[in-house]
Parts: C-alpha cells; sequence; structure tokens
C-alpha cells in the first residue's frame, strides 16, 4: 500500500472506531447514557484516539529513517571497489543509484553492478512498504481493540482525551520557540563552520566583497575576499532612502487622515493606502526594475548625470513605497491613543490644528512613531525581493546613490540560489550573512519594543 | 519705539495671520502625503495592466498545410504511434517555403521558418492524431505565432527605425504583411497563458504549473498552520498559567513576526533539506517553510479573536458545568472561529504571495510540468515572476505583468473575503 492510501486508511479506520467506542459506551450501560461517567462521544474520541496516534507516529518515524537504512543496507552489498570509495565519491554513487530508482537520467553509464543495487534497492523498498503497511493496521487495530476494552460505565474517557488535546495544545505553542531555536542553530552551526575558514574580524571589518573562490587551484583571479562592509553601506544606503520616502509621506498621510479628513475621506483613502501594504514584493520589484529604474536613469541622462541602471535610488524609492503603509497605519494607532481631552486641551487655549498636532499630539504619540518607524527600518533591511530584482550584484562601497549598490539579502540569494556544495566558503558566507541580518532585526525590534514600552505615556 | 503697553489680544492678532498661513501649509502638506500615496498605488496599477493587458492575446497565423501521405504514413498502417512520430516540424517548414517561394538562402529560410512558434509542430501532430482520415490534403491550420511576431503585430517593435536598430528585420515584416493581406494572421484569447507550464517561448508559456505549485504549496500552509496557529492561541489564551515560560513563548512570537523571511528560507534549506533529506523544490517543504513564516500572523489574529469573546460566555460554560476543555472548544472557540479565518486568510495571502523564501529551497527551477502531488518540483505564482522578470524577452514583459494582474487578483479576492467575513460574522458584545 502506498504511503497516501496507508494514511487514508488509517483516518477511515480511526473515524470507524470512533462509531465502535460510541456504541460500546451505549452498549455497557445497556442504552442509559446518563449513567457513563463521560458523554458517549468521548468513548468514541477515546477509541479513536488509540486506534490513529500509536499508529500514525509509528509511520512517521519509520518514514523518518526508512531512507537511511535501505542505503546502508544497499551500500553493504557493494562491491568492493565501491564501497572503498572516499565517502564524497560514495555518495555520488547513492545518488546515482536514487537516481535510477527514481528512473532519472543517471550522470554516468549504468554499470550492471548499479543496475542491481537499485533493483535491490527496489526490493527492499518494496519489503519496507509491506511490512510499515502491516504494522501499522495491526498496531491500529490493536489499539482500538484494547481502548474498546477498556470502556466501563465509570471509565473517565473525557479525561483522558482531554490530557491528549492539552498535549497538542501544549506542543504547538513550542513551536515559535523551536522555530526561534531551529534559525539561530542552523544559522550559527553554518556560520561557525564559515568563521573557521574565514576570520570573523575579516568578515565584519573588511573592505572587500567578491564572494567567488577558485574551484581548480591554478585559476586566476578569484581569491574570494569576504568583507561584509561594503553589503552593509549597501544596506544601509537604499534603507535610508526608503525610509526618506517612507516616513514623511506615511507620517503625514496618517496624522491627515487622523486629524483633518473628513470621516468619507478616511474611509477611501485609508484601504486604498493599505493596498500598498498587501502587494507582493516581487511586484514592487518588477516595478523597480521595469519601470522606475529606467525612468531615473533617463531622467538623470537629461540632467547630464551617469544614472546606473540599478541604481541604489530605484530600489530605495520602491521599498519606500512599498513602507508607507508600514508606517501610516502604525503611526495612526499611536495618534489615535492619544486621548482627545488633550486635543480638546490645547485648542481650548487658542491653539491652531496643526500648533496642537506638532507641540502636544506628537510629542504625546513619539515613542509609538519612533518604535514604529524602527520596525520600518527592521524590514527595509530584511526585504529581498526589491533589492534582489533592482539593486546591483557587485559590492561597491560608495554612498553615492546613483551608483550600483548590493545588499545583505541579495547576497544571500545570489550565493545560495542555483547548485551549491555544502562546504564552501562561498555557499557558507550566505548563513553567517543570514546569521548578521537575524541579529540585526532582532536588535532593532527588541529596541523597538522596549522605546514603546518605556517611554510610552499612561494615560487615564 | 511705542512703549505703551499692548493688550495679549493684540500680540495674538499680530501673529494670528502667520499662524493661520503655518496651519493652511500643514494641511497641504498632509494632503499632499496622501496624494502622493495614491499617486504610487495608481502608477503600480496603471504600469502594470498597461504593460499586461496585452498578454490575454496571442496572434496566430494561419498556414496551409498539405499532410503530405508519404511523410506521416508511409506504410498507411494509420497506426497512431506512427503517425505521432513523424517530422512535423518539417512539414511546417514545407508549407512556409510553399507560402514564400522566392526565399533562398539559408539564413533567410530560418528567419522564415521563426515565423510561427516552435510549438506549431506539436498542434499539427496533435490535429493529424485526432484525424488521421486528413493525412494525404491540404488542411488550413491556426499556429501561435513567433513571439518576436506577436509583439511586432502589438505594436510593441517600431517599424520606422532602421533595420539594424531594430529586433525584427524587413524580410519578416514583409512577410507578416503578407499573412495581413491575406486575412492570415489574427488575435486570439491567449489560452495557453492558462493552461501550459513554463516554457522557453514567451508563446508557449503559461502560469498554470506555477498555479499549481501555489495551490500545493498554500494548501499544505493551510493544513498545517491553522491548527497549529489556533492550538497555540487558545493554549495561550485559555490555559497558560502567568509565568516565565509563558513569557518566553510570547517573546518568540512576537520576535518571529518580525523576522526576515530570507531567514526562514535559510532554516529551511539548513533543516528541512540539509538536515531531515527532504526533496528540493517540493510544495511540502515550501509549505512548511511559509507555515513557520505565516503562524506569528494567524496566533496575533486569533488571540485578539479569542481575547474579544466575553467572559461571561466562559463563565455561564462553567456555571453549568462544563469541563474548561468543553467550554472553550464548545463554546469560545465557536464564537472567535470568524476573526481566526479572517486571520488565517490574511497570513495565507501573505504566504501566497511570499517568494524569497522559497527560493532558498530551489522552488526557483525551470519546470515545464505541472505538478501532480506535493514531492514533485514545483514553482509558485511569485517566483515564476520572478524568474519571467529577469527573461530577456520583450514578450515576457507583458506575459509577466499579466501573471502580476492573476497573482494580485488573487490576493484582492483573498482580502476582499477576508473583509466580509469580518462584517458579516463580526460580533459586538
Amino acid at each position: 500500500m502506498s504511503t497516501t492510501a496507508l494514511i487514508f486508511t488509517l483516518v477511515l479506520l480511526a473515524g470507524f472506531s470512533f462509531w465502535l467506542g460510541r456504541k460500546r459506551s451505549f452498549a455497557v450501560v445497556n442504552g442509559d447514557a446518563w449513567k457513563l461517567h463521560s458523554l458517549p462521544n468521548y468513548y468514541g474520541y477515546y477509541t479513536a484516539i488509540w486506534c490513529g496516534i500509536p499508529a500514525l507516529m509509528i509511520t512517521a518515524m519509520w518514514l523518518f529513517f526508512e531512507n537511511t537504512i535501505i542505503t546502508h543496507l544497499v551500500v553493504v552489498d557493494l562491491p568492493e571497489e565501491i564501497r572503498s570509495l572516499s565517502p564524497d565519491r560514495l555518495n555520488l554513487v547513492v545518488n546515482d543509484i536514487r537516481n535510477l530508482v527514481s528512473g532519472n537520467i543517471v550522470s554516468s553509464d549504468v554499470d550492471p553492478a548499479m543496475r542491481a543495487a537499485a533493483d535491490h534497492y527496489i526490493h527492499l523498498q518494496a519489503i519496507s512498504q509491506a511490512a510499515l503497511t502491516v504494522l501499522v493496521l495491526a498496531i491500529a487495530i490493536s489499539g482500538a481493540l484494547l481502548a474498546l476494552r477498556a470502556i466501563r460505565q465509570e471509565k473517565r474517557a473525557r479525561n483522558a482525551v482531554e490530557r491528549i488535546v492539552m498535549i497538542f495544545l501544549l506542543a504547538s505553542s513550542t513551536i515559535a520557540i523551536f522555530t526561534t531555536l531551529g534559525i539561530v542553530l542552523s544559522v550559527l552551526f553554518e556560520a561557525i563552520r564559515f568563521f573557521e575558514t574565514v576570520p570573523l574580524t575579516s568578515f565584519l571589518f573588511g573592505l572587500e566583497w567578491s564572494p567567488q573562490m577558485a574551484i581548480r587551484e591554478d585559476q586566476v583571479g578569484s581569491s574570494g575576499a569576504f568583507g561584509a562592509i561594503p553589503l552593509f553601506a549597501g544596506t544601509l544606503l537604499i534603507s535610508f532612502i526608503a525610509m526618506l520616502v517612507a516616513v514623511p509621506i506615511g507620517l503625514l498621510s496618517a496624522i491627515y487622515l487622523a486629524e483633518y479628513a473628513s470621516k468619507r475621506v478616511r474611509a477611501m483613502a485609508k484601504p486604498l493606502l493599505e493596498i500598498l501594504a498587501g502587494i507582493p514584493t516581487v511586484v514592487y520589484g518588477f516595478f523597480a526594475a521595469l519601470t522606475v529604474a529606467p525612468f531615473i536613469r533617463d531622467s538623470g541622462g537629461l540632467l547630464g548625470l551617469d544614472v546606473s541602471s540599478e541604481s541604489a535610488l530605484a530600489a530605495g524609492l520602491v521599498m519606500g513605497i512599498m513602507i508607507i503603509p508600514f508606517v501610516s497605519s502604525l503611526s495612526d494607532d499611536v495618534i489615535n491613543a492619544v486621548p482627545q481631552a488633550m486635543r480638546d486641551g490645547s485648542e481650548g487655549l487658542g491653539a491652531t490644528k496643526s500648533e496642537t498636532i506638532k507641540k502636544v499630539i506628537i510629542p504625546a504619540a513619539l515613542p509609538g512613531i519612533v518604535g514604529g518607524i524602527l520596525l520600518a527600518v527592521s524590514r527595509a533591511i530584511g526585504e529581498t525581493m526589491i533589492v534582489v530584482m533592482a539593486a546591483g550584484l557587485s559590492a561597491n562601497l560608495t554612498a553615492n546613490p546613483l551608483e550600483a549598490v548590493t545588499t545583505v539579502t541579495v547576497q544571500i540569494v545570489t550565493l545560495l540560489v542555483g547548485d551549491q556544495e555544502f562546504d564552501s566558503p562561498k555557499t557558507l558566507a550566505a548563513f553567517a550573512l543570514g546569521l548578521l541580518l537575524f541579529v540585526v532585526t532582532l536588535i532593532l525590534n527588541i529596541i523597538a519594543l522596549h522605546v514603546v514600552r518605556k517611554y510610552r505615556e499612561q494615560y487615564e | 519705539m511705542d512703549n505703551s503697553p499692548k493688550h495679549t489680544t493684540d500680540l495674538v492678532r499680530q501673529g494670528l495671520a502667520k499662524r493661520y498661513r503655518q496651519e493652511a501649509r500643514f494641511r497641504r502638506m498632509g494632503m499632499t502625503a496622501i496624494i502622493l500615496g495614491l499617486a504610487f498605488v495608481s502608477m503600480l496599477f496603471i504600469s502594470i495592466i498597461g504593460n499586461g493587458y496585452s498578454a490575454f492575446w496571442q496572434t496566430y497565423a494561419q498556414l496551409e498545410v498539405h499532410l503530405d501521405a508519404s511523410k506521416i504514413d508511409p506504410e498507411g498502417t494509420r497506426d497512431s504511434d506512427v503517425i505521432a512520430d513523424a517530422d512535423y516540424g518539417g512539414i511546417i517548414k514545407q508549407s512556409l517555403r510553399d507560402m514564400f517561394p522566392d526565399v533562398t538562402g539559408r539564413r533567410d529560410k530560418r528567419t522564415l521558418y521563426r515565423l510561427v512558434s516552435n510549438g506549431a509542430s506539436y498542434d499539427l501532430k496533435d490535429f493529424v492524431v485526432a484525424n488521421p482520415d486528413r493525412i494525404g490534403t491540404t488542411i488550413q491550420l491556426w499556429v501561435p505565432a513567433d513571439d518576436d511576431i506577436d509583439m511586432l503585430m502589438k505594436g510593441h517593435f517600431d517599424r520606422d527605425k532602421p533595420e539594424s536598430e531594430r529586433r525584427i528585420k524587413d524580410n519578416q515584416i514583409a512577410w507578416v504583411d503578407t499573412f495581413v493581406e491575406q486575412n492570415r494572421i489574427e488575435s486570439r484569447f491567449n489560452k495557453t497563458f492558462f493552461t501550459a507550464g513554463d516554457s522557453r517561448d514567451p508563446e508557449l508559456a503559461g502560469i498554470w504549473g506555477a498555479a499549481t505549485g501555489s495551490f500545493f504549496t498554500l494548501i499544505i500552509t493551510l493544513l498545517l498552520a491553522f491548527p497549529l496557529g489556533v492550538a497555540t492561541a487558545v493554549y495561550l489564551e485559555e490555559f497558560a498559567p502567568q509565568n516565565k515560560w509563558t513569557d518566553v513563548i510570547e517573546v518568540n512570537i512576537n520576535n518571529l513576526a518580525a523576522v526576515p523571511s530570507i531567514v526562514f528560507g535559510l532554516l529551511g534549506l539548513a533543516v528541512f533539506i540539509n538536515f531531515i533529506g527532504m526533496p528540493r523544490s517540493a510544495p511540502l517543504v515550501g509549505g512548511m517553510v511559509l507555515t513557520l513564516m505565516t503562524l506569528p500572523t494567524i496566533i496575533i489574529a486569533s488571540r485578539a479573536a479569542l481575547k474579544s469573546v466575553p467572559p461571561s460566555i466562559r463563565e455561564a460554560a462553567l456555571g453549568v458545568g462544563a469541563s474548561k476543555m468543553q467550554m472553550v472548544f464548545h463554546h469560545v472557540l465557536p464564537l472567535a472561529m470568524p476573526g481566526m479565518l479572517t486571520g488565517t486568510i490574511i497570513g495565507m495571502a501573505q504566504a501566497l504571495g511570499e517568494s524569497a523564501p522559497l527560493l532558498m529551497i530551489g522552488m526557483v527551477a525551470f519546470i515545464v510540468d505541472i505538478p501532480t502531488g506535493v514531492l514533485d518540483p514545483s514553482t509558485v505564482l511569485p517566483v515564476q515572476i520572478y524568474l519571467w522578470a529577469d527573461s530577456p524577452e520583450r514578450a515576457f514583459v507583458e506575459r509577466t505583468s499579466a501573471a502580476i494582474m492573476v497573482l494580485l487578483a488573487f490576493l484582492i479576492a483573498m482580502n476582499a473575503l477576508a473583509v466580509l467575513l469580518r462584517k458579516k460574522f463580526e460580533r459586538r458584545w
């Protein structure tokens, strides 16, 4: 039975045992359901859980280990001269066998030993599948039978079911922690391996970035330099341009919508502006590369300026547009949180509306606004698609927005997209950059939250 | 100098005109900001739609094809395998040569063959396999024109430029004009765009493969993220004790919401693909990465929905003897469900538009086949857009824009559904 069919059968079996359990609970009290400790459905759930969950767990474990074990068995049976190859070469052979099994084209000519190994692999797979089917079905059925036998009048089925649900709830809530842990560990491990070949200081303070490593020893001109400063300079330049666009427009439009606009204008303009937040970043990237960058290049050409077609200005401008709704909705929230009494007080003293806004509302809302801007900066730094599509690839240490610069995220993408071997510093560098990116955005977020919490004025 | 004491009102009055000017200026600045924002929205849409709407049509050319029996089925068996093996490319070329007998040079001939798409021979094959009785006759067959011809017909190439600056040459224009004179060229609805997978030839490329990939990826994301997100929210909101552990979970969720999406891609690459050994480019892995990415959104929305259910509901349920679990699952959760679904749809819309983490796990490959399961190599709509945006052909620009229009249509539909759901089921207690 294929795995999909097996899981489907398991679900059916669990459904059936729900019905059996429910029926059985009626039977033990001769139909007087009120005599039972729990509602009849709980006896059904109880049986279904015993039928399904152990079986599913076994299936998952089996599938997880199946490949490794089969591969091991196949390798043991390979001819001596193949087994004595270096681990890397052996890996290639195993890959070829797997490709043969799945019917793909293999890299080398098929020799009889490989063919035999592939057949052996298929044979073992079939055995494993059959064994899994038998085992899992046996476990499911015996689980259901055991549960059915345990059903008594005073059986606390509800408590048992609720305990399992509670375990599920608790386990789900830990996923966030495991994700963070997974991110930290995965980037950290690869980054540490990277720092074994490239010292930390030359990564953090190096002024040159050219990750091309020599593939052959005698190759010319590609020694590889991993200095991250140009990348950070580029990232900061683009983010700075983005903030120059997003902060004034976002903040002013939030103020206008919150303080001046009539209800009708607000109801119209706010959702329209928020459309910008829902547009995928790849669309902004396309817009930047197709429309904005040529426009800036051409208008720069009219002024006699030499503008690169992948200028930081174009990427930053479009990124700024993307961030406008982010800034405006965050500021809108904090401006609205300022109590009406403060506006009334200020206007009662004769201040104009703009004076009220500048002297009363903005100072009161400042921590929230600053926090929002910091979050926006962290988002600009981590933004990927716009810069991948509209910014350059070559690391350029410059503050001129008309030149092409590259960013941390662009480099991560270029280093990791496509074929890669996992132990070259080139690939590992991407993880080191990822670690830096993660740490920087994390610090920005923590500062933002801290600012908001610490300096927030408490009204009422 | 006038030393007589002035009234405060006079002072105020003196400054009043200036203050009013400032007021008006500030107001204008706010208005300008709004207008600029709206201008950006409309510029974006105009640029995309203006570039993309023409991709929904495709130029077709009519060829007079002689189905030579000696070339297609020399034995006369009418066996479909034999018929399918014939050289249809050659037949198409023959028909073009017949149409323009005065083309002789090798290079000219090659240019001539490029008038129609590479897919023309497949169309012809399909036609002949379906109608074996037409072998030996001459048929009129509509085939897709090459993308350059398509662009020429749509007016994207300037005929007035000197030949050396044009991608399309004078003789090609002359041939196309012959087609036009004979009414052998027309613009049709571009069905291929919606039914085909990716292709190197723009006229044969479609979004169906990427859309299926997106569908599988989103299904995985939904199946994982919705139960996990709701369960986490329920635990944190209804059961979690106030302690350090709960604090750690909450801080983690808030931080994950702000982690750049590409970092999730790194996680997927390092853990799912390299450590666990899952296949690259598979929607299963993509869905798992996007699950981790959208979980914070769903959890935060679900918690807000749970918070909005008034405590009286909980007290009433407990008061009539429900267990805590029954209170949550029978009473609170159904009332909070619309809010949770809204949050989930918004999270799914986010996942649908996301591409950066998927680049990391290899969903960026050139894939022609339509994926049939969650383990098949596939790509997703935003990544397809990214891939096409990189292609140099002019025809891919309009196809990219058209794909963006399709993606945006889906996103707008999803968000509209979320708004509708909120409007319909939102309850004020």
